[in-house]
C-alpha cells in the first residue's frame, strides 16, 4: 500500500466517522409526562412474568422455565445490548441492595418491638463493613446489659441487623412471633429478646459466653442480592461460645416474601429448637431426619 | 437422604383385573441450609401382575371372592407381605364401577391393602390416573405440548388432556371393546345397553366398530354430528391435536397379529376401525403403557405429599374419606366472627362426618393475619363435635397456622397441612407421617364408594 492509498483510506474512514447520525439531537423529543402523572415503578414488575423477547420461537415453554427461576432470562435485546427497562431495573435492584446494606434499622425498632437494644464494638456502618471482628463482640457496658438482662434462660432469641436492615424490618418480628408461640406451646423457657446493631453472626457466641444459655437463635439480615434485598436467615447454635466452629450452626435461610414466609419459618425454627435441645447439638452434629 | 414407600395399585376394570407394586422414592430436595422440601422424586414399577379377566357372577355383579383370590395369589407371586405395603389405591373402573356390588369388592380387598390404601373410582380420577400411568402427562411436560390421552378399555374410553405436564381436563365416553361379546362361533351373546338404540344383537360387528370410532371422532370434533352425546358418561373433555392411546384397545390399533374375535369381543375390530379413522390420520402416540396404564396410575400416581412444614397433634392415622369444603377467597378473608359463620354453614352440610376445611391462605402472611384466621377457625371448630379437625391450606403456612390454632384449642386433635390443592366436593385421605414425621402422604379423590 503506497502513501496515496493510505491517505485515501484514512480520508474515507474520517468521512464515515463523521457521517450524519440517523437520529439527530434536534429531532429528539423526550417522552413527556403530565405534571400529575407519575412514572411507573419498574421495581413493581414481577421479573418472572416479564417476557421481553420479540418474535420468540416458543414463548410459552420459555415462560414455564422462567417461572422456576428469579434469573433475568428472556430479557430480549436492543442491538447487542440490554433494553432500557432491563438496564434500569438492574440498577434499581442494585441500588436497593446497597441501600439495605448501608442503611440502619430505624431508631425505634427495638423499643416498638420490646427488644433490648445493644451494639457491638463497631462505631458505625463503615467500620462494621470493614472490621468483621468488631461485629462479633461487645464492649464492657453492653456486656453488662446482656448478662444482667438475659442470664438464666435456656434459649435466647436475638435479632441482628447484619448486612440487610430491610430484611429485619420486613421479616424479623413476624418470625419472632411464631418462634415464641412455638416455644411457649412446647414449654421451652426463653429469655428477653435482644436487638444487636452492627451484628455479625458470631456476636451470638459472645452472648452465649455472657449468659450461659443453652441455645442462641439469631435472626440476621442476609447480604442483599439482586433478587431480593429483604432476605433473612436464622442461625441456631447449641451451647454457643467464642471460638465455636461455624459447622456447629444450623441455618434456615431465604426467609422473605418470595422464599419461605416469616411466620412459617418461625414455626419450623421452634420445632428445630425443640429437637436440638433434645439432641444437645446443632449444625453438622444435629440430625434433622432420624431414620425413616 | 431418601426413603422408599411401597405402593400397590389394584385395578378392577370392566374387562381386566390387574395389580402392580411400585416404589415411590421420597427425598428432601432442599439444600442443607433451607427449610426441608420433600417430594416424590422417582416412581418405579417393580412388579406387574398377569392380566386377568375380571371375574363376574353376572353382567351386573362382580365376583368379589374371585377378585380377592387373584389379588391374594399375586401378593404371593410378588413375595410381598400385606403389612409392608404403605400406600396405594384399589380402583374399580369403567362400567364395573357402576355394578351393584362395587363396595363389596372393595371390602373384600381392604385387608390386602395395608393401612393406607385408598379405595376409589370415579371417571375424572380414573381418566387422570390412566393418562399419567400411560405416560401422556410426562410426554406433554417433556415436549411442552398438549396431549389428549384416550384410554380405551372394555366399557369406557377415558379422556385426559395434559398441557406441559398439568392436567387440564378429563372426560369419559361409553366406548369400549366389550360393548359386544361373542361366543366361539362369532355369535353375539351380549350387547351393551348403550348400543341398543342403534344396534340389535345380530348387528354386523364391523359396522358397530366403525360406528364407535365415529363416535370418538365426533367427540373430538373430527367429524360433524351429535350422536356422541348419547355416549358421554359424565362430561366431555377439551380436544387436542396430539392424541395418545392407552388401554387394552390401544394395543390393537395397528395390530395384524390377532384374529378378529381373538378376545371374544369387539376389541380387535375397534382397534382397526380407529386405525382407519380420522383419529389416526395425523400424528398419534402409542402410550408408553397401554393396557396397564390405569393400574400403574393407581399404583404410582395416586399418592401425593403434603408440604414439608406442617402441623398435627393428638391424631391417629390413617384418616380416610374426609369430604372437602373449600371456602371462597371472600369467605376466608372475612373477620373472625363471619369466617366462623361461613365455616359452620359449610360444615353443616356434612352432618356428623368430619370434613376438611380448604383454604388458599396467603403467600407471606403477617403474624396478625395468621392470628385473625386462627381466631375465626377456632370459633367455628369449637362447636364441631367430630374429630380430628383438619385444615388444608394451599400456601406454605400450615405449620404456623396449626401452631396458632393449637394455642387456642390445646385439647383438640388437629391437623393443619399445606401444599395441597383441593377442590370443593373432593375427598381426602391422609396417611401416617413419613420422613421422620415431617410430611404426610395424601390422596385426593373425586368420589367415594
Amino acid at each position: 500500500m503506497n502513501k496515496e492509498d493510505l491517505k485515501a483510506m484514512v480520508a474515507q474512514m474520517l468521512t464515515e466517522l463523521h457521517a450524519q447520525p440517523t437520529v439527530k439531537a434536534s429531532e429528539y423529543t423526550p417522552t413527556r409526562h403530565a405534571e400529575t402523572e407519575s412514572v411507573a415503578d419498574i421495581t413493581a414488575i414481577d421479573l418472572r412474568a416479564q417476557y421481553l423477547v420479540e418474535k420468540p420461537h416458543d414463548a410459552k415453554a420459555f415462560q414455564a422455565l422462567k417461572n422456576k427461576t428469579p434469573a433475568r432470562l428472556a430479557s430480549g435485546r436492543a442491538g447487542s445490548r440490554y433494553k432500557t427497562i432491563t438496564m434500569l431495573r438492574f440498577r434499581a435492584d442494585h441500588a436497593a441492595a446497597q441501600d439495605s446494606a448501608f442503611s440502619l434499622v430505624h431508631e425505634d425498632f427495638a423499643k416498638e418491638n420490646d427488644l433490648i437494644p445493644v451494639k457491638t464494638e463497631c462505631k458505625d456502618k463503615d467500620e462494621y463493613l470493614t472490621r468483621p471482628d468488631l461485629g462479633r463482640r461487645f464492649d464492657e457496658v453492653y456486656q453488662k446489659v446482656i448478662s444482667e438482662s438475659c442470664k438464666g434462660h435456656r434459649v435466647l432469641i436475638v435479632v441482628g441487623d447484619g448486612l440487610s436492615s430491610a430484611a429485619i424490618e420486613a421479616n424479623a418480628m413476624d418470625c419472632v412471633a411464631t418462634i415464641e408461640q412455638g416455644l411457649k406451646a412446647r414449654g421451652i423457657d426463653y429469655g428477653k429478646k435482644l436487638f444487636v446493631q452492627f451484628c455479625r453472626v458470631g456476636a451470638g457466641d459472645h452472648i452465649g459466653d455472657l449468659t450461659d444459655c443453652e441455645l442462641v437463635c439469631m435472626l440476621v439480615g442476609e447480604r442483599p442480592g439482586l433478587v431480593t434485598s429483604e432476605s433473612m436467615s436464622a442461625y441456631i447454635t447449641y451451647r454457643p461460645h467464642r471460638g465455636i466452629a461455624e459447622s456447629k450452626r444450623t441455618v434456615v435461610s431465604n426467609i422473605h416474601s418470595q422464599g419461605i414466609a416469616a411466620v412459617e419459618a418461625g414455626a419450623h425454627i421452634a420445632s428445630l429448637i425443640e429437637k436440638m435441645l433434645k439432641q444437645k447439638a446443632s449444625g453438622i452434629d444435629f440430625v434433622q431426619e432420624a431414620g425413616a | 437422604m431418601s426413603r422408599k414407600l411401597l405402593s400397590v395399585g389394584i385395578d378392577v376394570g370392566t374387562t381386566t383385573t390387574q395389580l402392580v407394586f411400585s416404589y415411590l422414592t421420597v427425598k428432601n430436595e432442599a439444600n442443607f441450609f433451607s427449610v426441608p422440601h420433600f417430594s416424590i422424586c422417582e416412581k418405579e414399577v417393580i412388579y406387574r401382575s398377569k392380566i386377568y379377566f375380571t371375574p363376574l357372577l353376572s353382567d351386573r355383579v362382580i365376583d368379589a371372592v374371585g377378585v380377592q383370590k387373584i389379588v391374594d395369589a399375586e401378593y404371593e407371586n410378588a413375595n410381598v407381605e400385606k403389612t409392608s405395603v404403605q400406600t396405594g389405591a384399589v380402583i374399580i373402573t369403567g362400567e364395573t364401577a357402576r355394578r351393584e356390588n362395587a363396595r363389596e369388592v372393595l371390602n373384600a380387598l381392604s385387608g390386602y391393602a395395608g393401612d393406607f390404601v385408598v379405595a376409589t373410582a370415579g371417571p375424572a380420577l380414573e381418566s387422570a390416573l390412566a393418562g399419567r400411568g400411560a405416560g401422556a402427562a410426562e410426554y406433554s411436560k417433556e415436549h411442552q405440548c398438549a396431549v389428549l390421552n384416550l384410554d380405551i378399555g372394555g366399557g369406557t374410553t377415558n379422556l385426559a388432556l395434559f398441557e406441559n405436564g398439568d392436567l387440564i381436563d378429563t372426560g369419559c365416553l361409553n366406548v369400549g371393546g366389550r360393548l359386544m361379546k361373542f361366543d366361539e362361533n362369532g355369535n353375539c351373546t351380549y350387547l351393551s345397553p348403550v348400543l341398543k338404540p342403534y344396534f340389535s344383537l345380530n348387528a354386523n360387528p364391523k359396522e358397530v366398530s366403525r360406528f364407535l370410532a365415529e363416535i370418538l371422532e365426533e367427540a373430538l370434533g373430527l367429524r360433524e354430528g351429535k350422536r356422541y352425546l348419547d355416549f358421554v358418561t359424565d362430561k366431555l373433555c377439551k380436544p387436542a391435536k396430539l392424541l395418545s392411546f392407552s388401554g387394552g384397545v390401544a394395543d390393537l390399533i395397528d395390530d395384524a397379529a390377532h384374529e378378529e374375535f381373538a378376545f371374544g369381543d369387539l376389541g380387535v375390530l375397534l382397534g382397526k376401525a380407529i386405525f382407519h379413522s380420522a383419529l389416526c390420520s395425523g400424528d398419534y402416540l402409542r402410550a408408553k403403557e397401554t393396557i396397564r396404564a390405569t393400574v400403574i396410575g393407581a399404583g404410582s400416581h395416586t399418592t401425593e405429599l403434603s408440604g414439608s412444614t406442617i402441623f398435627y397433634d393428638k391424631t391417629a392415622f390413617p384418616i380416610k374419606n374426609l369430604p372437602v369444603a373449600v371456602l371462597t377467597e371472600l369467605e376466608e378473608n372475612a373477620e373472625p366472627q363471619q369466617l366462623a359463620e361461613h365455616i359452620s354453614n359449610r360444615l353443616r352440610m356434612y352432618d356428623d362426618t368430619a370434613a376438611v376445611i380448604g383454604l388458599r391462605g396467603k403467600r407471606n402472611p403477617k403474624f396478625s393475619e395468621l392470628c385473625k384466621l386462627a381466631d375465626g377457625l377456632a370459633l367455628a371448630l369449637r362447636k364441631v363435635q367430630t374429630s380430628p379437625c383438619v385444615i388444608a391450606v394451599e400456601n406454605d403456612m400450615g405449620k404456623a397456622l396449626g401452631q396458632a390454632l393449637g394455642m387456642l384449642m390445646p385439647q383438640t386433635p388437629l391437623i393443619c397441612l399445606d401444599g395441597v390443592h383441593l377442590s370443593d366436593g373432593a375427598y381426602l385421605d391422609i396417611g401416617a407421617p413419613i420422613a421422620d414425621g415431617q410430611v404426610l402422604p395424601v390422596v385426593i379423590k373425586t368420589l367415594v364408594l
